[in-house]
């Protein structure tokens, strides 16, 4: 489904990624984890077509078609989406009207037909449950403010109202007491089937708990320079990132 | 510079006065003021962004007389829906045919104001006791030239139910048109009503229109008060607003600016009675190369009152956006509370906007507040949106609505703000 193959990417002069390689399939979770400043967030961003930073290298496939070519609604619209670390507040634009838009923006892309208020609301409250939202939060200025736990339960809503085909998850467990965290992770559990695929960026094994990762890849200094199953992010919790940095190191 | 077109425009005014005889000692008084201060060059602080003296010597000749339009429909310029009393100027002058009273003779009386002060001893009283022709040379031209008005009155403890249309449309497709109108609105104690005034211009022609209006809202009455200035024509125009207010009067206002050559309005609220609340608020959406200027005056003269104003603007293409807000708080207005806040949004490298918070707070205790911002869209705000999906056109049309429509929420009437709503939402291409 998603190919990374040598990328690198910098902001201004600084270098952030040094090469990644990664292969995402359908049906799999992958967790990317590594120490503060390896890359992480900027692997997200990059992906999902942030333009602060720029490609000096290498190739992003999605599901055979070149991302990096894309606008950042045209690879939404491919199936990509990414909950943010720090969702925006934006007053004046309620979530409804929103998540209504895109919704329908997406659906035009894919030539299928807008959906009527009735189905859209209607998909709506279905959604709703999945991430115990209520819809007084919905009718509201989109994210402003909310709690933490609202902000991240909200993108957990915009991503089953979109149902990606490659989730993208950027320190969704950051600024969350353990209830929230079990709630946004039973979202992301529910919408997982053999034909998506996860992406959970996380400093913490702590969310890994919750969404069980087939694969677990440790960034530093903007390389994956260990990767393998979830027990490797039970040995990170026990030992902390600095056995990884000194094998790095000595490699 | 000053002087040409203060001399010519002089001469003018006297021609034309043979024949308006309204108020001659007035005209006199004020024709004097205007020669002693002159129309004000760019060396004035209060005119500096704002050349409306240049633009009149370059663009009018003050020799013609201004034509007669064969207008025979205003549909195109009412608002949909809105079921009013309607006045209707056009190119300075009222125009019966077109207009029409609905509401009772007991709820609302509106007259031709040369007829009123002939007839009316309450338009009589408060005529010109607001403006400041001694400051202000275009309010002091207005005095001395005005050839038309209009006289609303209100009597005591009335609801208006239906609210009072004031077109005034210039039709320069023929020739160029300059026009001075004047309103006065006396609203008695305990009276509600609601007002729209809309600047409409047609043709290719320039038009200069000088406008000033005094508005006196009695105590505890109500004045709901909004000004629609979307001219496809070449218009310059000149407002000069004042708002009295006096003890527990509540006052709402909204002004949107979309289209004109050049448009200034000078707002001005007195408050001059104890527990008055006034919001203002203010819209400019300026593309191409229209120049909007928005000077503010809120005057807190007695204690306990309130006053909040919002200004918001969008500018595009080369337009020129201008915003003054005053705040003045007198010694005695002791527990006032004065807000005030103008923010802009900058969408192309070739508009600028000026802007300029005065306060002057003579009383010690008192809450007051400004804030002003100038700046171009949220980036991060705008990632959010299309990594939803949503074309960045889209995303920045979304954007710049909710900026833009929060100005909308007080507004009572449904029908005018939907009206409102539509307007802003073409002009933003928020049709998605």
């Amino acid at each position: 489904m998603l190919s990374i193959k040598n990328l690198q990417a910098k902001i201004g002069e600084k270098q952030i990624l040094n090469g990644i390689d990664l292969q995402v399939n359908a049906g799999e979770v992958h967790a990317i984890m590594g120490p503060n400043g390896s890359g992480k967030s900027t692997l997200a961003s990059v992906l999902s077509g942030r333009e602060d930073y720029e490609v000096s290298g290498g190739e992003v496939y999605f599901l055979g078609k070149d991302l990096l070519e894309l606008s950042p609604e045209d690879r939404a619209r491919e199936g990509i989406f990414m909950a943010f670390q720090y969702p925006v507040e934006i007053p004046g634009v309620s979530t409804i009207n929103f998540m209504k838009t895109a919704l329908n923006q997406i659906r035009e892309y894919r030539g299928q037909q807008a959906l009527d208020a009735v189905s859209f609301l209607q998909l709506m409250k279905e959604k709703m449950k999945l991430v115990e939202i209520d819809q007084s939060l919905l009718n509201r200025s989109l994210n402003e403010g909310f709690s933490g736990g609202e902000k991240k339960r909200n993108e957990i809503f915009q991503m089953a109202m979109l149902e990606p085909k490659l989730a993208i998850l950027d320190e969704t467990d950051s600024g969350l007491d353990i209830d929230a965290l079990r709630i946004v992770a039973n979202g992301v559990n529910k919408l997982r089937t053999k034909n998506n695929a996860t992406i959970v960026v996380t400093h913490y094994q702590r969310l890994l708990d919750y969404i069980v990762p087939d694969y677990v890849h440790v960034l530093y200094k903007g390389k994956i320079v260990k990767s393998g199953s979830k027990e490797l992010a039970l040995e990170l919790e026990a030992k902390g990132y600095d056995w990884i940095k000194s094998e790095a190191t000595v490699a | 510079m000053s002087t040409s077109i203060a001399r010519d425009l002089t001469s003018e005014i006297i021609e034309a006065q043979k024949s308006l005889t309204a108020e001659a000692e007035l005209r006199t008084e004020a024709l004097a003021q205007l020669k002693k201060i002159g129309l004000p060059d760019s060396k004035q602080e209060e005119y500096r962004f704002t050349p409306v003296t240049r633009h009149l010597e370059k663009n009018f000749n003050w020799n013609k007389s201004t034509p007669e339009s064969n207008l025979s429909s205003i549909a195109d310029y009412l608002l949909p829906g809105l079921d009013a009393n309607v006045v209707v100027l056009v190119n300075g002058r009222f125009n019966p045919l077109l207009s029409k009273v609905v509401s009772l003779e007991s709820e609302i009386t509106i007259l031709r104001l040369s007829d009123a002060l002939l007839k009316n001893p309450i338009a009589k009283a408060h005529f010109n006791n607001y403006l400041q022709n001694e400051t202000d040379a275009f309010a002091a031209w207005n005095t001395a030239a005005w050839q038309e008005g209009v006289f609303i009155h209100v009597p005591e403890s009335t609801s208006v139910n239906k609210p009072v249309f004031i077109l005034q449309l210039h039709d320069a497709s023929a020739e160029q048109v300059v026009s001075q109108t004047r309103l006065l609105a006396v609203i008695e104690k305990g009276s509600t009503v609601s007002v729209i005034e809309k600047s409409d211009s047609i043709g290719n022609e320039v038009v200069f229109h000088n406008f000033a209006e005094e508005w006196v809202v009695k105590d505890d009455a109500h004045l709901e008060y909004c000004k629609i200035q979307n001219d496809a024509g070449k218009i310059c125009q000149v407002s000069n607003s004042v708002i009295h207010q006096t003890t527990s009067s509540k006052l709402n206002t909204f002004t949107l600016t979309l289209n004109g050559q050049l448009i200034r309005n000078n707002l001005r609220i007195l408050i001059d009675g104890e527990n008055c609340e006034s919001h203002f608020y203010g819209l400019y959406l300026l593309n191409g190369n229209t120049l909007a200027d928005n000077h503010t005056v809120v005057d807190h003269k007695k204690p306990n009152s309130f006053s909040n104003e919002m200004y918001k603007g969008i500018m595009d293409g080369n337009s020129k956006g201008v915003f003054n807000g005053k705040i003045y708080v007198r010694p005695h207005a002791q527990k006032t509370n004065a807000f005030q806040s103008n923010r802009n949004i900058i969408i192309s490298d070739h508009a600028t906007i000026n802007t300029k918070p005065q306060l002057e707070i003579w009383a010690d205790d008192v809450k007051c507040s400004h804030g002003c911002t100038s700046g171009q869209l949220d980036e991060e705000a705008l990632f959010y949106l299309r990594s939803r999906g949503i074309a960045e056109a889209n995303a920045k049309a979304m954007l710049l609505y909710a900026f833009a429509a929060e100005v909308l929420e007080p507004i009572q009437n449904e029908t005018l703000k939907l009206y409102l709503d539509q307007l802003i939402a073409d002009r933003l291409q928020k049709n998605f």
